[in-house]
């Protein structure tokens, strides 16, 4: 049974396509046939932040218009079995994004995929709305910050009241808040917002928290998702959200401020 | 004693998400209000506060309509406080 999830968040810039091209590879390393959509039309990146810009030949809107088929339009990763992209047009205006054209992509890619993945674009427009109306879960993407929870609760809201599930009456959208850059020590000292009120404050199952790591800004600039990079706690983090997104228990690692003991700190350790 | 409350006095203009928090909380629970509420709601909001203005100058936050649900009832709470001078004014009147 294929699994939509949409991956959003309201504010822009909080790591939406982050989180889609970790979490698609993710799913896809664990062996799930899994397709990450890119519903941000004019202006496409999550091709750029997956590393396979120079292979993008049609696009979703294509594919809707009938002007190539889904597979001239999948691009397939070259480094990750089962895990498939489908860009987003850059070219057209939003509108070309139709319900019912939609409709027909998802039911052929639910045939060929166990996950898809849709990478919302930012705000509450008609992109956001096309990308979350056909999901049975949704990944909500939160920076401990004061606009990006408001917005966050905002498209909570409409989750509850704009999706096909909400339209239909069946059981709602099954919502995961997901906080990326997290530090750790800014929580410490009472400068950022902790996991805890975060969670308090919009109420919904918390499924992971990312730490602030440089690495995500170096996996971007390659091309490659920060889950392909073992030794980042960023990419661990993101591999703990898929297994608990799958029902794996696994505690939160990486909250916890480095504190040096007095020895450590003497020793320079 | 002095320096003791001077600690904690310093330690809480430093807990900026102290004050975060209590801000979202308040702002999120408002506009979960609105939300759940009809869609007249704001609008209603608008027109109430005109019809008061036309005699006593209140400001935005000064009035709150609230629609709530009690068992089978639905109740529209209206919620208008009265700035300070306006009251004063009314009580010198003979």
């Amino acid at each position: 049974m294929t699994r939509i999830v949409v991956v959003t968040s309201g504010k822009g810039g909080v790591g939406k396509t982050t989180t889609s091209a970790a979490f698609g590879t993710g799913l896809a390393l664990r062996g799930y046939r899994t397709v990450v959509i890119d519903f941000d039309v004019g202006l496409r990146n999550l091709d750029l932040v997956m590393g396979c810009e120079r292979r993008v030949v049609y696009d979703l809107i294509n594919v809707i218009n009938k002007e190539g088929n889904l597979n001239q339009a999948l691009i397939k990763d070259k480094r990750v079995e089962n895990l498939f992209i489908l860009p987003a047009s850059q070219t057209r205006n939003k509108e070309a994004l139709t319900l019912s054209g939609l409709e027909e992509v998802m039911e052929s890619l639910r045939e060929r995929f166990d996950y898809i993945i849709c990478d919302s674009p930012a705000g509450i427009e008609h992109g956001a709305m096309m990308a979350m109306h056909f999901a049975d879960e949704a990944l909500i993407v939160t920076n401990p910050e004061v606009s990006s929870v408001r917005d966050s609760d905002r498209i909570i809201g409409m989750l509850a009241s704009k999706t096909q599930r909400a339209e239909r009456g069946d059981t709602p959208v099954k919502e995961h808040l997901l906080l990326t850059r997290y530090v750790p020590s800014r929580v410490t000292s009472g400068d950022m917002l902790s996991a805890e009120d975060v969670q308090e404050i919009l109420a919904i199952p918390l499924i992971g928290v990312i730490p602030e790591s440089p690495d995500v800004l170096r996996a971007s600039n390659s091309g490659i998702p920060i889950t392909l990079d073992e030794s980042s706690h960023a990419g661990q983090a993101y591999h703990d959200v898929v297994a608990r997104f799958l029902g794996e228990d696994r505690p939160l690692r990486f909250l916890n401020t480095h504190k040096k003991g007095f020895l450590s700190r003497f020793f320079g350790g | 004693m002095a320096g003791f409350m001077d600690y904690f006095r310093f330690s809480r203009r430093n807990n900026s998400a102290a004050v975060a928090k209590e801000r979202l909380q308040i702002i999120v629970a408002h506009e979960r209000g609105v939300r759940h509420g009809p869609d007249y709601l704001p609008m209603l909001q608008q027109e109430l506060l005109a019809v008061v203005r036309k005699y006593v100058q209140v400001s935005d936050e000064h009035i709150k309509v609230t629609m709530d649900k009690d068992g089978e009832y639905e109740v529209l709470e209206l919620n208008i406080s009265l700035p300070e001078s306006a009251r004063n004014a009314q009580d010198g009147e003979p």
